[in-house]
């Protein structure tokens, strides 16, 4: 894993873009499980960044810490000039939109929604007209009256987003928020979530699982992978420069290549391409789509090989084939779909699609 | 599904046992009420109202039942006072200790009444350790009588027999309130102050209603404490009930009197419990 120096710069947030959050050197554990080592990341003013990662990666304990519903075992977080973990979450300008919603149940919708202006002791009119339009921006508006109860799972994660943005808070966090709901509406929530946000303008920090979900509407993605940040980088970046190879195959399919590097030469079974990386062994990350069927012509640095169909995956618009080289590498290429794809292909691939990346270190 | 035969011989158990010891006693109680006592002192099965009219006509016994509900409103009082507290923090702020803190309330639970009662007996009385100490302290010169016999000593042995009644019902909605709710509120900006005040609070209602509705009936039923440490000033109702049917040989104003208690013990229940459901939202 990069060193902190190194870390620190690689997630700084947008160049130009004014960093609103500095999380720096965040560490945690439970007892004697460490779930969070030496975290450093920046969220600038108006992004949306999704902490990425699998369940125990330690994402909703980060999120937490910057809530300040749990206390990190070192390490400081700012934001905008004021040093923001020794306060209790009641004095943090910061709101959360928790997985669960956790509308308050004795409460109707629009006192759930006013309830932060209440505490805050604003004047009645001022939290009437500011609820109103809280209620008319996630469309709500006939719920007003309603008990959470009374209403579906994807109406109460409206609320609970109205509830946060409200009290027009400097940073939303969002923890799995649309984890509950069906495919469906969270294709939809997650649209209307991104133009919402891009709207209100407010930073987002928005905790998933789900990749595809990360991709489509973040600014940036942070990886994290048992409490420590693989990546940080905007989805494309991500997507096509993976720097290592955890990453490569947990944000979309990929073929990792076991290559040995010799004065400029990858070689891998009988493929071999042109490379910058350094001489001896080298993990290279080939995406399925960038595999290709041969054209007429070969251009310049486009290894072309033949293989096997082994298996046919139909995917709708695309598909997966599972090929075979003469020499027993497997790999997986993604084409446009077409029946009863049999016998030998023509492939190829170019050498620039080949992105080397790094061995994803053990730990614990 | 079930054959009809399964299904009666799995119902007729429970029936038989309500039956028995539930519905034939109370229809006897409710017969007696109406029935009287010749001067001979057998029981004269003729209708009538007599004692009814005796229960509303003879001052002491709502007197008594006045003062029943008053002794029994004061340990509801205390015993919330000191229960809420208690479960509050067991739930919320015991940590680790939750478990054998919880274990430390349900104990004396398992010790007899009696000896709880008249534990009390040895503390309060004149010659009790609390005299004994503030003589010996010189806060006073002669032990203070009031303590012991009195409706103060009734109150204070019944808080502290009824405490984990409230305890154990308001702890329980405790544990139901989701964590998260709290969080959110603290997210909101609410201090940990107006966070028990609008959402803790609202929340363990229910369990309030159940623990006030434990200590007022048993309190109000109670007849073992007042006995023991009520003397004259401290009797309750249940008390002159067991001598109509103990030593005063009145079996029928007994009833009346009983079945008075038991319709505004259930009205009371039934108050509680509407109550209750108005105040639970899952």
């Amino acid at each position: 894993m990069a060193t902190s120096t190194e870390s620190a710069i690689t997630n700084a947030a947008r160049p130009g873009a004014e960093p609103l959050l500095t999380i720096r050197n965040i560490a945690k554990s439970f007892g004697r499980n460490a779930v969070l080592r030496d975290i450093s990341l920046q969220v600038a003013e108006g992004e949306f960044l999704t902490i990425l990662g699998e369940s125990g990666s330690g994402k909703t304990t980060l999120l937490r810490i910057i809530a300040g519903f749990e206390n990190a075992d070192s390490g400081e977080i700012w934001m905008g000039g004021e040093r923001l973990d020794p306060l209790p979450p009641y004095r943090r300008r910061v709101n959360t939109v928790f997985q669960h919603y956790a509308l308050f149940p004795h409460l109707t919708v629009e006192d759930n929604v006013g309830y932060g202006l209440r505490v805050a002791k604003r004047p009645k009119q001022e939290i009437a007209s500011r609820v109103e339009q809280a209620l008319a921006m996630v469309k709500m508006t006939d719920y007003a009256r309603s008990k959470p109860a009374k209403i579906s799972g994807g109406q109460q994660q409206r609320i609970a987003l109205a509830r946060a943005l409200v009290n027009r808070p400097r940073l939303l966090l969002l923890d799995e928020p649309l984890s509950a709901l069906d495919a469906n509406l969270r294709r939809q929530m997650q649209v209307e979530l991104k133009s919402l946000q891009r709207e209100v303008g407010i930073s987002f920090v928005f905790v998933t699982h789900d990749q595809e979900e990360a991709m489509v509407m973040s600014d940036r993605i942070a990886l994290l992978r048992m409490g420590e940040l693989e990546q940080v980088a905007s989805p494309r970046e991500i997507y096509s420069r993976p720097a290592t190879a955890y990453t490569a195959q947990f944000i979309g399919h990929t073929n990792l290549l076991h290559a040995e590097v010799k004065d400029g030469i990858a070689r891998c079974h009988s493929l071999s391409w042109r490379t910058g990386f350094r001489d001896g062994p080298a993990l290279f990350s080939l995406r399925p789509e960038n595999i290709r069927l041969a054209g007429a012509t070969a251009a310049h640095d486009v290894i072309r090989f033949r293989a096997k169909v082994r298996h046919q995956a139909f995917h709708g618009a695309t598909e997966l084939l599972q090929i075979e080289c003469a020499d027993g590498l497997l790999l997986s290429i993604r084409t446009a779909s077409r029946e009863n794809r049999q016998g030998d292909l023509d492939l190829e691939f170019s050498a620039s699609d080949a992105v080397p990346v790094r061995e994803s270190p053990e730990r614990n | 599904m079930f054959s009809r035969a399964y299904r009666a011989a799995i119902t007729l158990p429970p029936l038989l046992w309500v039956a028995a010891f539930l519905l034939i006693p109370y229809a006897l109680l409710f017969c007696y009420s109406f029935w009287s006592v010749s001067p001979e002192q057998a029981i004269v099965h003729s209708w009538n109202l007599d004692n009814y009219r005796e229960l509303f006509r003879v001052n002491v016994y709502l007197q008594t039942l006045f003062r029943s509900m008053w002794i029994a409103a004061r340990v509801t009082i205390f015993a919330l006072l000191l229960g809420y507290p208690l479960a509050y923090f067991l739930s919320f702020h015991a940590g680790k200790r939750k478990d054998l803190l919880y274990q430390l309330v349900i104990i004396p639970l398992w010790v007899s009444y009696l000896v709880r009662a008249y534990a009390w007996k040895t503390i309060l009385g004149s010659d009790g350790v609390l005299n004994t100490l503030l003589q010996y302290v010189h806060l006073t010169k002669h032990p203070l009588e009031f303590l012991l016999y009195s409706p103060f000593a009734v109150v204070l042995t019944l808080t502290h027999i009824y405490t984990p009644f409230t305890f154990l019902p308001i702890y329980a909605s405790l544990e139901h309130i989701p964590r998260n709710l709290v969080e959110a509120s603290h997210d909101l900006g609410a201090s940990p102050f107006q966070t028990f005040w609008r959402v803790i609070f609202p929340l363990s209602i229910p369990g309030v209603l159940a623990g006030a509705t434990f200590a007022f009936v048993l309190s109000l039923g109670d007849f073992l404490a007042p006995l023991l440490l009520g003397g004259p000033s401290g009797i309750m109702i249940s008390n002159i009930v067991v001598s109509l049917f103990g030593a005063a040989y009145n079996w029928p104003l007994g009833a009346a009197i009983s079945l008075c208690m038991l319709v505004l013990v259930i009205g009371l229940l039934f108050l509680s419990e509407n109550l209750e459901k108005k105040w639970s939202f899952r």
